[in-house]
């Protein structure tokens, strides 16, 4: 069964967030050959993004541009993208599980009266259905979900499945929709950036992490180092975050994010089982920790006993040489 | 003012989970409020302290579910409410817990409903702005301060690690993150006063609702745990040795620089 798909796009900064292109190779499977739609919302000059959702595999795109869509607001998104639902009424939605993707999406799946699975990290064809996998309890185990009644409803977790390769030769049509968004209860005053460079720690490719054996505020300055080589994002547990090393939005965990790169450096941090709930399914995991009982280890693919304020700065002047070379 | 708080009861996160005959074995495990939960419990009496009025704590759940609103009314809570739906319902999701909350609202006056931003166990962070959708009311999701002044709402919140400043009205459903308060614990004098405070117990059909009306729109077909990780390589050697080795291994091997 053919299913057509709306895709929700989200920039950051004005350009797309990779976890929409994603969203769209998610959408290639839930499709099954249908149509696939991209939209995406804000004051103006969207067609350029509109554009790129094509590339990497929309069939076309949808853009809805409104002054009260400049900085995102539930009301305001779920007034516009509430309309194309309406008038394009896709069978499936995709949306990237970042934090508009939380807010927006559970009042759209309530106004339509569906089904909302969140936090995908797999998908597959399964009869006339699709199966999606997510992770429960934190990773400490997973579940595999389908909708059994009305739209195909989902949101997909950053860094997992990946995006279709950019074909800048595909082309679509772009279309505007006029959309009457009326006075908003809600409205942002002002928005503090607390993050530095932009690296979200749920779609970091790399993340270094501290905790206790970080010791101070000062002793994440070679953390924050190590990861701006790496092009990564620094992360906490619990333990540094309770000793006000570092902001609670770094917190990585059970309670806190749980978070997927690719690589994940953890430096002092002995490895609750709290902690390892919020980061056991990176790809490869590196332990850094002076004990070598430390329950890490366990999991670390690779791991260093010893001082990490010895470790780290040697490890930031090898991966620059390294860098250098190639 | 009328404050509502929706709790959950969730596995303890020192629990280690396993699985039996394809469901999670709760056999023996402890129970605790969600962790994000009590963060709205703890801002719900302080903003009571504050401006006056009363904390209802709602949970949907089986019998069990009692310990966790006791603890919540030992904490300074007024009222509880028990939704038990074990002998009605086999299996539900976020629209049904929705639903089942909306029907519950349908003839109170709630100035403010707090709910954690997401539970420890399914992380769906759902509930909360569906019933806000449902129930026609503002919400505001993760949320680290909350200023009330008259109707008037001042919020911080966390989105992604940037702080975004929020002005809103009440009424309104909030969603809490890390960052908003202190939880407390229960005192022995709060303890033995929730003995005595009101816990009254529902079933669906005492909201005019029937299984039908909640029939779930999503199902869980399969359970299971993540592969167990094989353990890894300790380096040995020098520390200088030892960062050439990973580097290299993380460039050879895992191919990730």
């Amino acid at each position: 069964m053919s299913r057509k798909v709306l895709i929700i796009g989200e920039t950051r900064d004005g350009v797309l967030r990779n976890v929409t292109f994603e969203a769209i190779a998610a959408a290639k499977t839930v499709s099954n050959g249908g149509e696939i739609i991209g939209l995406i919302c804000g004051e103006s000059g969207l067609n350029p993004l509109a554009e790129q959702m094509i590339h990497f595999g929309a069939d076309r795109s949808i853009v809805v541009e409104h002054s009260k869509l400049e900085t995102y607001t539930s009301e305001g998104f779920a007034q516009a993208v509430g309309r194309v639902i309406e008038q394009e009424k896709p069978e499936a939605i995709v949306m990237g599980h970042t934090a508009i993707g939380k807010d927006l999406t559970p009042k759209l799946a309530a106004r339509f009266e569906t089904g909302l699975i969140s936090d995908v990290t797999e998908l597959e064809e399964g009869g006339d259905n699709v199966v999606f996998t997510r992770p429960i309890y934190s990773g400490k185990a997973f579940e595999k979900k389908i909708i059994t009644d009305g739209i195909l409803f989902v949101t997909i977790r950053p860094n997992n499945i990946s995006a279709l390769d950019k074909d800048t030769s595909r082309t679509g049509d772009v279309t505007a929709i006029d959309v009457e968004i009326g006075d908003l209860r809600t409205v942002i005053t002002d928005i503090i950036k607390k993050t530095a460079d932009g690296v979200d720690l749920s779609e970091a490719k790399v993340i270094v992490a501290g905790g206790r054996g970080v010791k101070s505020k000062e002793g994440f300055d070679p953390l924050y180092e190590l990861a701006e080589v790496l092009g990564g994002a620094v992360g906490a547990s619990r333990g540094a975050c309770d000793a006000d090393y570092c902001d609670y939005s770094l917190q990585i965990g059970q309670t806190g994010k749980v978070v997927t790169p690719d690589l994940y450096i953890a430096c002092g941090i002995s490895g609750a089982i709290q902690h390892l709930a919020g980061m056991s399914n990176s790809k490869v995991i590196v332990g850094i920790n002076k004990d070598p009982e430390a329950n890490i280890f366990n999991i670390a693919d690779y791991g260093i006993v010893g001082d990490l304020f010895e470790v780290i700065p040697q490890l930031i002047e090898e991966i620059k040489q390294v860098k250098v070379n190639a | 003012m009328n404050i509502y708080v929706l709790l959950k009861r969730t596995f303890d996160t020192e629990e280690k989970i396993n699985i039996q005959q394809g469901r999670i074995d709760e056999d023996g495990a402890e129970f605790i409020i969600n962790p994000y939960d009590e963060y709205a419990v703890e801002e719900a009496i302080n903003q009571r302290d504050q401006h006056g009025g009363e904390v209802t704590v709602i949970t949907i759940g089986e019998e069990d579910s009692e310990k966790q609103l006791r603890t919540a009314l030992a904490m300074g809570a007024d009222k509880a409410v028990l939704i038990n739906t074990e002998d009605d319902l086999e299996a539900g999701d976020q629209f049904t817990t929705a639903r089942i909350l909306e029907a519950y609202f349908e003839d109170k006056q709630p100035d403010l409903i707090l709910a954690g931003n997401v539970a420890i166990d399914e992380a769906s962070g759902q509930v909360g702005p569906r019933l806000a959708e449902r129930l026609g009311i503002s919400y505001v999701t993760t949320i680290t301060k909350l200023d009330i002044d008259g109707e008037s709402v001042h919020i911080e919140r966390d989105v992604e690690g940037d702080v975004e400043k929020v002005d809103t009205q009440l009424p309104l459903l909030v969603t809490c993150q890390q960052g908003l308060n202190e939880p407390r614990y229960p005192s022995l004098p709060g303890i033995m006063k929730a003995k005595k405070k009101p816990l009254e117990e529902l079933e669906i059909d005492d909201l005019d609702l029937d299984e039908d009306d909640v029939e779930p729109k999503t199902k869980t077909i399969e359970v299971f745990l993540p592969p167990e990780k094989a353990a890894g390589r300790i380096l040995d050697g020098e520390v200088n040795d030892q960062v050439k080795e990973l580097v290299t291994l993380l460039r050879t091997e895992a191919k990730v620089l």
